[in-house]
């Protein structure tokens, strides 16, 4: 069997969960594709995802309304257990990671972690992943015969429904362990924009955007003209002018989108190492040395003061035109 | 109380990767102590010196080169160190179970580690060390307080910042926003040369691999690299815009 953990948020399936049911029809392991709903009140969920899977196992628990990765882990090694799994699959969210760690140990099974690729090459788990800061490629195996795969957001393109009926779905009994951690307060991020993890188009500032006003300007302003998500440097997020919510980097979010628009940004190391992958790079920054133009597909060696403005000025007028016509 | 800190010898960051038969090439570069890890360190002094009564270990598993990562944390003011040599690669999950064993003969009540492994590209290892001891674990922490045995503080949660409360004991892994890191002094690297590291073997551990690598590939993207002059910051906008239209289908 292979187990696939849902992520879900506000009642809706999790967007990267389809790329996890594409993972796990690709992975050539037999047995049903079986979807495990986690949470209370899920019945929703429970059904959203039953015409993309075989089967949906579900424990709709009070104790696991909160998010706690120690008891969830619990929950997804017992359930893998019961039902013999060789295969659980997770996303590479850093909850979903922490969990997958835990999982792992739980069921004495080999961790895949975050990987962009996985295959069964005769009975044994081979995947890439990306290591050394995300400029390396690492193949690797797994040497155990039950096996956690992290699957990294964004690389598999969503599955489609079956086509069959959808999957039946069985309630399971479960021991869940009291949550050790109490959380005491939560401050949710402002989720008005597109999500950076979901976003085609995405606008990212450096501390060339000068300051809190020039980025809101420049950055949030060009941002808001393409319908793109906005994404930060460290620099920006330490100085206090983006929260961290923004920050895309070695110690922030990792993104992939079509096209990734840099401004101000040098090109560090730790930043590039969060969004190397994107489909189309350009960059926008007043220093021709900046390593950023080392890696971008198209650049413009000019002051983001002028040059933005006036690209913003553009799409604002060809909107208009177009609107017009 | 006893508080480990475990620590990787990583590439600095600043350093460019050379791939050679299928390895990341690291003769002759600079490598250092991890700085994720470097946070754990940090914050296990910043507990102490805020009234703890805590002796700080630390704890590194790998290659002799090892040795002077757990120098240098010796040197910020740890007070001894555990060096566990191996020159196999051992994965994460592999890795928790001998820190596992080694808190539990140290009886130690605090973990600290980095939240993610700059060589590896790993977030396991806390989380992986803290189901194998059924502690809790504290990922991501932006904040810490000890009071008495309860450790209380802010963490990054997927979609917000969290505020938290645990009983000891607990694992915690560390990132940029938690501290700075302070550089040591002359007198404490002179006093970390006489402090102990203990040496074990990974063989004594009885530890069982759980991935095998078969090695890395540097990554080889070719991107176009057209850089135009952008003092006609008009003209400049103007081909950009159109490039979007065209190239990336935006605004199309």
């Amino acid at each position: 069997m292979i187990l696939v953990v849902v992520a879900h948020a506000d009642g809706r399936v999790g967007r990267s969960t389809f790329g996890l049911i594409a993972a796990a029809r690709q992975i050539g392991r037999s047995g049903p594709v079986t979807a495990l709903v986690l949470g209370s009140g899920v019945a929703g969920v429970a059904t959203e995802i039953a015409p993309y899977v075989d089967q949906v196992l579900v424990a709709d628990r009070e104790e696991l309304a909160q998010y706690d990765p120690q008891v969830w882990a619990a929950a997804v090694a017992q359930i893998a257990h019961e039902g013999e799994a060789d295969t659980i699959l997770l996303t590479a969210s850093r909850s979903g990671r922490e969990s997958s760690a835990r999982v792992a140990v739980k069921l004495d099974a080999a961790l895949l972690e975050d990987v962009v690729s996985v295959v069964d090459r005769q009975g044994a788990l081979v995947a890439e992943r990306y290591s050394c800061l995300a400029r390396v490629t690492e193949r690797i195996e797994a040497l155990s015969p039950v096996v956690v795969v992290s699957v990294k957001p964004g690389i598999f393109a969503a599955a489609e429904p079956t086509g069959a009926e959808p999957g039946e779905q069985y309630d399971v009994e479960l021991a869940v362990p009291p949550a050790r951690v109490r959380v005491t307060g939560k401050v949710r991020y402002a989720t008005d924009r597109i999500a950076l993890a979901d976003a085609d188009v995405v606008v990212s500032g450096g501390r060339g955007v000068g300051d809190a006003a020039g980025f809101e300007r420049l950055v949030v302003g060009l941002a808001d003209q393409l319908g793109a998500a906005v994404g930060a440097t460290r620099a920006v997020v330490d100085a206090g002018w983006r929260p961290y919510s923004e920050q895309v980097g070695q110690t922030g979010k990792t993104v992939q989108p079509k096209v990734y628009i840099a401004v101000g940004i040098s090109g560090a190391v730790q930043h590039l190492s969060g969004m190397n992958k994107s489909r189309l790079i350009v960059a926008i920054n007043k220093d021709s040395e900046a390593p950023i133009f080392r890696v971008c597909d198209f650049g413009i060696v000019g002051n983001v003061e002028s040059v933005v403005p006036a690209m913003i000025e553009q799409i604002a007028a060809a909107r208009l035109s177009r609107a017009g016509s | 109380m006893r508080i480990l800190a475990i620590i990787r010898q990583v590439l600095d960051a600043e350093e460019s990767v050379y791939v050679d038969n299928r390895t990341v090439d690291l003769k002759g570069r600079k490598l250092v102590m991890d700085t994720m890890d470097e946070y754990g360190v940090e914050e296990a002094l910043r507990i102490r010196e805020r009234g703890a009564e805590a002796e700080i270990v630390v704890v590194g598993i790998g290659p002799a080169r090892f040795e002077e990562a757990l120098r240098s944390a010796l040197s910020m003011g740890a007070d001894r160190a555990i060096h566990v040599e191996t020159d196999q690669e051992v994965d994460p999950i592999a890795l928790s179970g001998v820190v596992a064993a080694i808190a539990r003969k140290e009886e130690a009540q605090m973990i600290f580690c980095g939240g993610q492994q700059a060589d590896w590209d790993s977030q396991a290892l806390g989380a992986a060390v803290a189901e194998h001891l059924d502690w809790p674990a504290l990922t991501w922490t932006r904040k810490l307080e000890l009071k008495g045995t309860t450790l209380a503080g802010q963490r990054d949660a997927e979609d917000g910042v969290e505020s938290f409360e645990v009983d000891l004991p607990a694992v915690v892994t560390t990132q940029q926003d938690l501290n700075e890191p302070r550089y040591p002094t002359l007198p404490n690297i002179m006093k970390a040369k006489r402090k102990e590291i203990r040496r074990e073997t990974l063989e004594s551990f009885g530890v069982a691999l759980k991935v095998r690598s078969h090695g890395v590939e540097a990554q080889n993207r070719e991107r176009l690299r057209e850089v135009i002059d952008g003092r006609d910051a008009a003209a400049a906008a103007s081909q950009l815009v159109a490039m979007l239209r065209e190239k990336a289908g935006v605004m199309a």
